[in-house]
């Protein structure tokens, strides 16, 4: 009978001990943020989509369309073409386009880059209406935000002039075709006569 | 398989597979005879994704990111689990600083996922104040990861041979802070529920698991340890830097739902006293093992495995046949052996109480269906 008193008793001391721990932090300022009027600034190691670093140097991207990323990418969702222009020495990248809807964010593609062209963005709101909204054209996101900064555009080669790059790059090989066979051959009647 | 047994006067009750409770998508067929349950079967995999399947047609480093997602609230373990496993099998030597920073955050993440246990459990019973209280405690441990890995849940944040980034003072000083808030917070937690007497009323004595249950069933974690056995990966096969570090394994005595509670309140302790240890002693060095190749090509060879995550022992199999991508990988999840034993104990108990057993053992339904 004085345990079920004492029970009763224990219990309801109980209740009012959990009252009391809520009581208290009542009176403490709220720390809610109320996301949509206010914003947390997001941790600089924030993971957002990888996109292209604008280089301080030359004011552009440092892509040389080696296509690391595009074959890293365990979902297979990035997709780089690049040409090597007349007049200059490395191939650069025509097209960079990142079907985000996949993304793990797994960061596989900037780890990978060999010249370090990519970087984590810091963009969170990534809802769109359409699956379309999700396929991210890198190198016009590279214009917007250089536009953003005030530097110059870095233009996207049209089809005219990657194919127009691409003949002379052909054109390239075949007369360095051309020559070695030309030095090749003076050397094989050598060894013949021999 | 259950059938409704119109002459035995029992009907069948559906738990799932959308409920609030159930953490996922778990469906359980209750057979009732009125209020009391007299057999229980789990439907799994409606969340399956073929993680094992996906790994023989990836290479190595690109099914890093699938081990966050098998199991969503302690992913570095998972993480570890891996990396571990493929390090052994290349023979790749782990500095020790990088084992440092891999117990820190893994230790991290263990909190956080007793933590969300904690807030998730107690509104299953009912209880919605201690989620806001640990939800707030958890936030600061989320914060302190996002500034080290980048992300916020599914971590993918070890490598092949080490760990990608460095800690910074920031981050130990922010860790011995929330190490201090989270002490001076156990009083808030054991007056708001451990001592209340509801809690007591739902919990003590009921889903009671034997030992000898629990050794038939193989079921690992606090769940376990919760029925006195003191099985812990950490302290029996110690792996990466655990073997230097002092703590206890906590155990329980009867193996009800109580006991499991204390031992995930006590584990957190020792986590923080783990976190403690190794902020002191953290040795100066390289974070990334020398001669780690590009191009991850181990030899032929299989190896197993196995660390302590926050629900029991995930162990990871690793067939490779010297290839670039693996053979077969098996994942060895703690949840599944203890759905097992769970169901079993759901018998002649009321319905009411289901959902109290269901959430004492912490599933995690993609890490059962994976």
């Amino acid at each position: 009978m004085i345990n079920y008193f004492k029970e009763i008793l224990v219990g309801f001391w109980s209740l009012l001990a959990g009252m009391a721990v809520t009581i208290r932090y009542f009176t403490k300022p709220i720390v809610t943020v109320q996301y949509p009027r206010e914003k947390i600034k997001m941790s600089p190691a924030y993971r957002g989509y990888p996109r292209l670093i604008i280089d301080p140097e030359t004011q552009t991207h440092r892509c040389i369309a080696c296509e690391m990323c595009a074959r890293i990418c365990p979902s297979q969702l990035i997709t780089v073409e690049g040409i090597k222009f007349p007049g200059e020495k490395q191939k650069r990248a025509t097209k960079y386009v990142h079907e985000h809807y996949y993304c793990s964010l797994c960061g596989l593609c900037t780890e990978v880059c060999p010249t370090s062209a990519l970087e984590y963005s810091d963009e969170y709101r990534l809802a769109g209406y359409h699956r379309e909204d999700a396929v991210l054209d890198h190198l016009v996101i590279l214009q917007l935000r250089q536009t953003a900064a005030g530097l110059p555009v870095t233009a996207i080669p049209s089809a005219e002039e990657i194919a127009a790059a691409a003949a002379a790059e052909a054109a390239a090989k075949e007369a360095k075709a051309k020559a070695a066979a030309a030095a090749k051959k003076p050397q094989a009647g050598e060894e013949v006569k021999e | 398989m259950i059938t409704s047994g119109i002459e035995e006067k029992t009907f069948v009750l559906n738990l799932g597979p959308q409920h609030p409770s159930t953490h996922g998508v778990l469906r359980v067929l209750l057979e009732m005879d009125g209020e009391y349950i007299t057999a229980a079967e789990p439907v799994i995999g409606y969340g399956h994704r073929a993680h094992e399947h996906m790994a023989e047609n990836r290479n190595y480093q690109q099914f890093l990111p699938n081990m966050g997602r098998v199991d969503y609230l302690h992913a570095l373990a998972f993480n570890q689990g891996y990396c571990m496993a493929v390090e052994k099998l290349l023979g790749l030597e782990v500095p020790e600083r990088a084992e440092y920073i891999r117990v820190i955050t893994n230790e991290l993440n263990r909190l956080t996922s007793h933590l969300l246990w904690f807030g998730a459990y107690l509104m299953d019973l009912g209880a919605f104040t201690p989620f806001l209280y640990c939800f707030d405690d958890r936030e600061h441990i989320l914060d302190l990861l996002d500034s080290l890995t980048g992300s916020r849940l599914t971590y993918c944040f070890y490598r092949f041979g080490g760990v990608p980034k460095d800690i910074d003072d920031d981050f130990i000083s922010g860790t011995r802070a929330f190490i201090h808030r989270l002490r001076s917070r156990w009083a808030d937690y054991d007056n708001l529920v451990t001592k209340n007497v509801i809690f007591i009323h739902r919990t003590k004595g009921v889903g009671l698991f034997t030992k000898e249950q629990c050794q038939l069933y193989g079921i690992t974690g606090p769940s376990l340890r919760g029925s006195g056995i003191p099985y812990d990966i950490r302290k029996s096969e110690p792996y990466s830097a655990y073997p230097q570090f002092h703590f206890e394994i906590p155990i329980g005595e009867n193996g009800d739902i109580y006991d499991r509670y204390i031992v995930r309140l006590r584990e957190m302790e020792q986590s923080c006293r783990i976190i403690e240890q190794a902020l002191n002693k953290l040795p100066k060095g390289p974070i990334m093992a020398e001669k780690v190749p590009k191009r991850i090509k181990p030899p032929e060879g299989e190896v197993y495995t196995a660390v302590e995550t926050a629900r029991g022992e995930f162990g990871i199999y690793i067939v490779s046949q010297g290839d670039v991508k693996p053979y077969r990988i098996k994942l060895r999840v703690p949840s599944f052996a203890n759905l097992s034993l769970m169901v079993e104990s759901f018998k002649d108990n009321l319905v009411a109480d289901v959902v109290a057993i269901l959430g004492s053992i912490d599933v995690v339904i993609p890490e059962i269906d994976r």
